[in-house]
């Protein structure tokens, strides 16, 4: 199960019209494992993840799913593998238990099993109580946690969830993640685009960053951060005047440029040397400056974007959304 | 590490129920068409009895004004006396009726292939027209009941089908047959068209396209242009049959003339309306 690639692309283009979304994509995602495609709106993530699912089909480029071609052995890729849109794929005008029992049934489970095998799920992803309702009175994270549920009821050996967390509260984002890390833990690849650092770095072995449909970093998470630099320092001040005398004190102790932001009352700086960190807290508290928050975090996707292409991250709309 | 560490982490998984489902051996067969179908009308059923009241009222509304103003407004004009005409149109009104409802069957699957579950249908290893298919199947349903509900309104005005019984249920299964093979049209339109608006043009096409048929008036009494283009819609030719088969008169020649317009409907539109889903597909 952990040996050989769950996916295999080379090349991969995808156009609508005159834009094109994903302009040639190489992908190497090994089995077992979770694989987080990262990236902002209109990167190509979700046309990529179309093509690899067998929903789009590529303009030039090849891919496999386990060894199968994508164009060439639709049915047998639509065996292995189960796509979780970033919109819901669940049936709004059916209870939670009727989604699961129907896509039972489409797989080819007679009756009895069908229900069982939805009941099991659904006690699974902490949605036994909520079955018999409409799944459209579900609250986002619920809704998510069936699609999924739903993904996983043909027990594929490859999972794609595209952006399975956005727009979820932080409780219902842990249950997905959780959700997650109990599918690999069983053997299921899992290929997941995000927009968060924080996500793929909490789930992935391995990361793609995708930018104007090319991949413009790939590795571990370690990798990748060690890359961009350690992390960013975020300091609010009591008193907006005092914020001139906190620069000078904060770019002496840490070493580095420090950044006013647009609020008056914040300064951040990279951490290129969190031990020095400590040293520039004593340092400002020596020096009488009231701090309201300190915090000290990993690079944000913004960062890692303007590392990786010296441009900060831009939401460009693709017609892929419109076309999905 | 990361700047915001959530402390409440949702109630974990039950694994056993996970590893029941993903580590279940007994791969099923694929399922095959037919069984495809019946589970995706199934599917259609539910959805239909969330909202069972509108529907009655959809299914019902068209056929019972239709059938009380002809009858009894223009029935003396048309025919002699009501009870005259009644005997002609309720045949008519059951076409009509029926008809007329695989329009909304053209609305409900074009909408519906709009939601993200038909994204889930895409890429499993079933028979794929069976996504429309099932809907449509699940459609004859409210076909039925339009034409029994109205069938029976008329059998309460005083139409007295001469063929009894067994004309009434073969009449109604005619109906059904070309109506599942008329809808395709519909569906064609429909993954064609994207205003819901359009739906508005279409439903005044097809009004014109029953008028312009035997349903109301026998073509006898036509000019011979209109007589013309009376004379060869599907339409009348399903009429004609019908009336045919409820007061015994019917011949092979009228069913054969409804068995060829539905086959060839069939034949055209349904592989036309599966060309433009899959292409849809890989917009």
């Amino acid at each position: 199960m952990s040996s050989g690639l769950a996916i295999e692309s080379d090349g991969l283009v995808k156009q609508f019209g005159e834009t094109t979304a994903v302009d040639g994509i190489d992908l190497r995602v090994p089995s077992g494992s979770v694989y987080g495609v990262l990236g902002p709106n209109g990167a190509g993530k979700t046309t990529t993840i179309r093509m690899l699912s067998t929903l789009l089909r590529p303009d030039a480029g090849t891919a496999r799913v386990f060894g199968h071609d994508v164009v060439r052995e639709t049915e047998t890729v639509r065996g292995l593998v189960s796509l979780t849109g970033q919109f819901a794929s669940v049936d709004e005008g059916l209870t939670g238990h009727q989604n699961l029992v129907l896509l039972s049934r489409l797989l080819g489970y007679p009756r009895a099993a069908a229900k069982k095998r939805a009941s099991d799920l659904l006690e699974a992803f902490d949605l036994a109580e909520a079955g018999g309702r409409l799944a459209k009175t579900y609250s986002g994270g619920m809704r998510r946690r069936l699609d999924i549920a739903a993904s996983v009821l043909s027990a594929p050996k490859l999972i794609f969830l595209d952006e399975p967390t956005t727009g979820l509260d932080p409780r219902s984002r842990n249950q997905v993640w959780d959700t997650v890390r109990a599918m690999v833990a069983r053997g299921t690849s899992v290929l997941l685009t995000t927009q968060y650092l924080e996500e793929a770095d909490q789930l992935a072995d391995r990361i793609a960053v995708i930018d104007h449909g090319r991949v413009i970093a790939e590795g571990s998470p370690a990798e990748l951060k060690a890359s961009v630099g350690a992390g960013a320092v975020q300091i609010r001040l009591l008193d907006a005047a005092q914020r001139e005398q906190a620069e000078r004190v904060l770019s002496g102790a840490l070493g580095v440029p420090v950044r006013p932001a647009s609020d008056p009352t914040r300064l951040s700086a990279s951490a290129s040397d969190p031990s020095r960190v400590g040293e520039a807290l004593t340092a400002l508290a020596a020096a009488g400056i009231g701090i309201a928050a300190f915090t000290l975090g990993q690079p944000s996707l913004d960062e890692v974007f303007l590392t990786l292409t010296g441009r900060p991250a831009e939401n460009t709309t693709v017609t892929e959304e419109d076309a999905a | 590490m990361s700047t915001v560490t959530t402390t409440t982490p949702g109630p974990a998984l039950t694994g056993t129920n996970l590893d029941t489902v993903l580590l279940a051996v007994d791969r099923p067969q694929r399922p095959g068409a037919v069984s495809t179908s019946l589970t995706l009308a199934w599917r259609a059923a539910l959805k239909m009895k969330n909202s069972a009241v509108e529907q009655l009222f959809d299914v019902l509304m068209m056929p019972v004004v239709f059938l009380l103003i002809f009858t009894y407004l223009f029935g003396g004009a048309f025919a002699g006396s009501v009870d005259n005409y009644l005997q002609f149109f309720l045949p008519g009104v059951l076409v009509m009726a029926a008809v007329m409802q695989t329009l909304a069957t053209g609305h409900t699957v074009s909408v519906d292939i709009a939601k993200g579950i038909f994204d889930r249908f895409r890429t499993m290893p079933f028979w794929q027209p069976a996504s429309l298919v099932g809907t449509m199947l699940a459609d004859l349903g409210r076909y039925l009941v339009t034409l029994v509900l109205t069938a029976g309104l008329g059998l309460l005005l005083g139409f007295r089908p001469g063929a009894g019984v067994s004309g009434m249920v073969l009449a109604i299964l005619v109906i059904l047959a070309f109506s599942f093979a008329f809808a395709w049209i519909f569906t064609t339109l429909g993954l064609i068209t994207k205003s819901p608006d359009s739906i508005q043009t279409q439903s005044m096409l097809l009004m014109a396209v029953v008028f312009c048929s035997n349903i109301f008036v026998d073509s006898a009494t036509m000019p011979a242009w209109i007589r013309a283009i009376v004379d060869i819609n599907p339409i009348s030719h399903l009429s004609t049959a019908v009336r045919g088969l409820l007061h015994g008169t019917v011949t092979a020649g009228q069913l054969g003339l409804v068995g060829l317009s539905t086959g060839l409907l069939l034949a055209i539109f349904a592989p036309l309306t599966m060309f433009l889903y899959n292409k849809k597909k890989s917009g």
